[in-house]
């Protein structure tokens, strides 16, 4: 195949063709490009959807309480559940949990509370929270630090402030660091300012969000030993389904709620959400690549189509190669490499012109504001699939106009006058 | 040379059968030039089709220097066509995307010549026939008596044992009919035996040897 001679013959006959040439190229040449377009999206779209999960572990579990559904030891239904320290320390006790970060927040979820900075005020959600959170969802530290044990063990009256809390009370490039706001009247001091790896309304609830020690909002706060919900990471040698099942159970009990009442804990398990996500994102990969190998397929049955007229075409030329000397197989090899080299370098030319188009389009995503899709990526192992499948492409489309050249009777080719 | 001992060669028209080669017996020693005449439908362009492997044959035998010629598989033919042979068309049948110089180096590519050297050797024998200047033309831009020339050094750049010329002058005027004749007469000096198919006298009276062909037989072959 490395002959110099066979590509400098093949090299005439193309040329000699330019404008079959030309016909064939641009039906692989589209096929490949779509592929490579198509393939491309996926990812985009993956990455626009993971961006609702960035920093979030998928091995995570959140159980919070809810109204009991049964009677059961002798209690009646519709009691509210509600967690407080001792809780803590009984989850601490299961085997696979690899972090437990116990929550409050102030206002109830989603409320909001009054903060104010000098002469301004805003309102904001408060997250009491225990370091452990940042292995739950990671925290995106852009000054200062995050929560440490000490401020835990002391109290400390510490907080971290997102951006939006920054620039809704700070002056644009003001200090935060060391200053105190005040938070339903108990002065806080700043020691650190997050961002979020979320986008959308995932991303601005976290930007809005002040988050202070665990410890110190319940002693500042009056909140008792309440705790409102539980974040945990499992071990991964365990999983999150186990572990979230484990402490329904353990809860349960210290409870007394029925073992069958599955309304009076809720729970969220992120390993299965992105179990789900994760099959949604193979179906859409498996059909862009089924679209696209189809639309090359279809490229590929332009070319052998337009192989055999030109075969049919050359009768003339092939009947003489073959009264010159030429066997069947070489026939064979001149039409099969013909095929090959017009689809490679027409699908290598697809997928330039792909990569090119994916471009483009990743640059009107980044200058799209909150757009939904992610940067499109095209990785180099799809070109090389994509390659690979070119050749075989050209090999399998070049098979039956080579056959009916090599069948082309010299006596017949040479008398057609 | 060439013997052919009772061909017979039938065609399948339908469900008829025409039987268009009747026990030809024809010997043509080394060196010969030899010209093959007969009306249309005489089987003569099967003869010559037979004679250059290009078709096969029902009975008899056809021994090609001393080889039996028989129920060959195509890539054997190939090899004795490039090996032995030599073709000369009525319609010059070159490739009209190739030079001249290329056109007459095709037959080495099959022979595995590389290219430098093919090209090399094709240029010798575009100065045999007289064309040097005109190596690097296209056919299109060639005259049919140029044509039928580069025609000439393509068949003989395998150093063929025998040529085969269908109708060589067919296509040209008598004045090119004649300087074609010449080349051909030259280069069967040179002791490569020829077969010529021709429908014209003055084409057959240049020949050594005039086999009349008539209705799949041989008619004369004094």
């Amino acid at each position: 195949m490395v002959d110099l001679d066979r590509w400098l013959e093949i090299w005439s006959t193309l040329k000699a063709n330019r404008l079959r040439t030309v016909l064939t190229a641009l039906g692989v040449w589209w096929g490949i490009f779509m592929l490579v377009v198509m393939v491309a999206f996926g990812s985009s779209l993956r990455a626009g959807v993971s961006r609702n999960f960035a920093g979030l572990a998928t091995n995570s579990v959140f159980v919070w309480g809810q109204r009991t559904s049964m009677p059961y030891g002798g209690l009646q239904p519709g009691r509210h559940v509600e967690y407080d320290t001792a809780d803590i320390a009984a989850l601490r006790r299961i085997e696979g949990i690899q972090y437990l970060a116990p929550r409050n927040q102030l206002g109830g979820f989603r409320g909001g509370f009054n903060v104010t900075y000098g002469t301004k005020t805003g309102n904001f959600g408060v997250m009491a929270d225990y370091p452990e959170v940042q292995y739950v969802q990671t925290p995106l530290v852009l000054a200062g630090r995050f929560l440490d044990d000490g401020d835990l063990d002391e109290r400390r009256k510490v907080a971290i402030i997102g951006k939006g809390v920054y620039e809704q009370l700070y002056a644009p490039g003001a200090e935060a660091i060391g200053t105190y706001i005040k938070i339903s009247g108990v002065y806080f001091q700043v020691i650190g300012v997050t961002g979020s790896l979320r986008t959308g309304g995932e991303g601005d609830r976290d930007l809005n969000m002040i988050t202070i020690p665990f410890t110190t909002f319940q002693q500042a706060f009056h909140a008792g030993d309440r705790v409102g919900w539980f974040a945990i990471v499992a071990k991964p040698e365990y999983g999150a389904a186990k572990i979230e099942a484990e402490v329904r159970r353990v809860l349960a009990e210290r409870h007394k709620i029925a073992p069958d009442d599955d309304q009076a804990i809720g729970s969220f398990n992120a390993e299965k959400e992105f179990g789900k996500i994760q099959t949604v994102f193979w179906a859409i990969d498996i059909v862009l690549w089924i679209v696209g190998v189809m639309t090359l397929l279809a490229g590929m049955i332009g070319v052998s189509n337009i192989m055999l007229i030109s075969v049919k075409e050359r009768t003339k030329e092939i009947g003489l190669r073959k009264a010159l000397g030429a066997t069947p197989w070489s026939i064979v090899a001149m039409i099969v490499s013909e095929t090959v080299a017009l689809t490679t370098v027409a699908g290598y030319l697809g997928v330039v012109g792909g990569v090119a188009a994916v471009e483009g389009l990743g640059w009107l995503i980044a200058h799209m504001p909150d757009s939904p899709l992610g940067p499109p990526q095209i990785g180099l192992s799809t070109a090389w699939q994509a390659t690979g499948l070119l050749v075989v492409a050209g090999l399998i489309a070049g098979l039956m106009p080579a056959a009916h050249a090599a069948s082309i009777q010299p006596v017949e080719a040479l008398r057609a006058e | 040379m060439v013997r052919l001992d009772k061909i017979n060669k039938y065609y399948r028209v339908g469900a008829h059968s025409l039987h268009v080669l009747r026990d030809v017996d024809l010997e043509i020693e080394p060196g010969e030039m030899v010209s093959i005449m007969g009306a249309s439908g005489s089987g003569k362009s099967t003869l010559l089709n037979v004679l250059g492997i290009l078709d096969g044959y029902e009975r008899g035998e056809y021994w090609l220097d001393g080889t039996l010629m028989r129920d060959l598989n195509e890539r054997k033919a190939a090899h004795y066509r490039n090996k032995f042979l030599g073709f000369v068309f009525q319609s010059f049948n070159l490739l009209p995307f190739k030079t001249a110089a290329e056109n007459v180096a095709l037959p080495l590519y099959y022979q595995k010549v590389p290219r430098r050297k093919r090209n090399r050797i094709a240029m010798q024998y575009l100065e045999r026939v007289g064309l040097l200047d005109w190596a690097e033309h296209l056919p299109s831009e060639m005259s049919g008596g140029q044509k039928q020339r580069v025609a000439i050094a393509r068949a003989l750049i395998g150093k063929p044992r025998l040529i085969l010329a269908d109708e060589p002058t067919g296509a040209l005027d008598s004045e090119t009919s004649h300087q074609i004749m010449d080349l051909l007469t030259e280069i069967h000096q040179t002791g490569i035996t020829m077969i010529v198919v021709t429908h014209e006298h003055d084409v057959a009276a240049r020949t050594q040897r005039v086999i009349h062909l008539k209705d799949g037989r041989v008619e004369a072959d004094p």
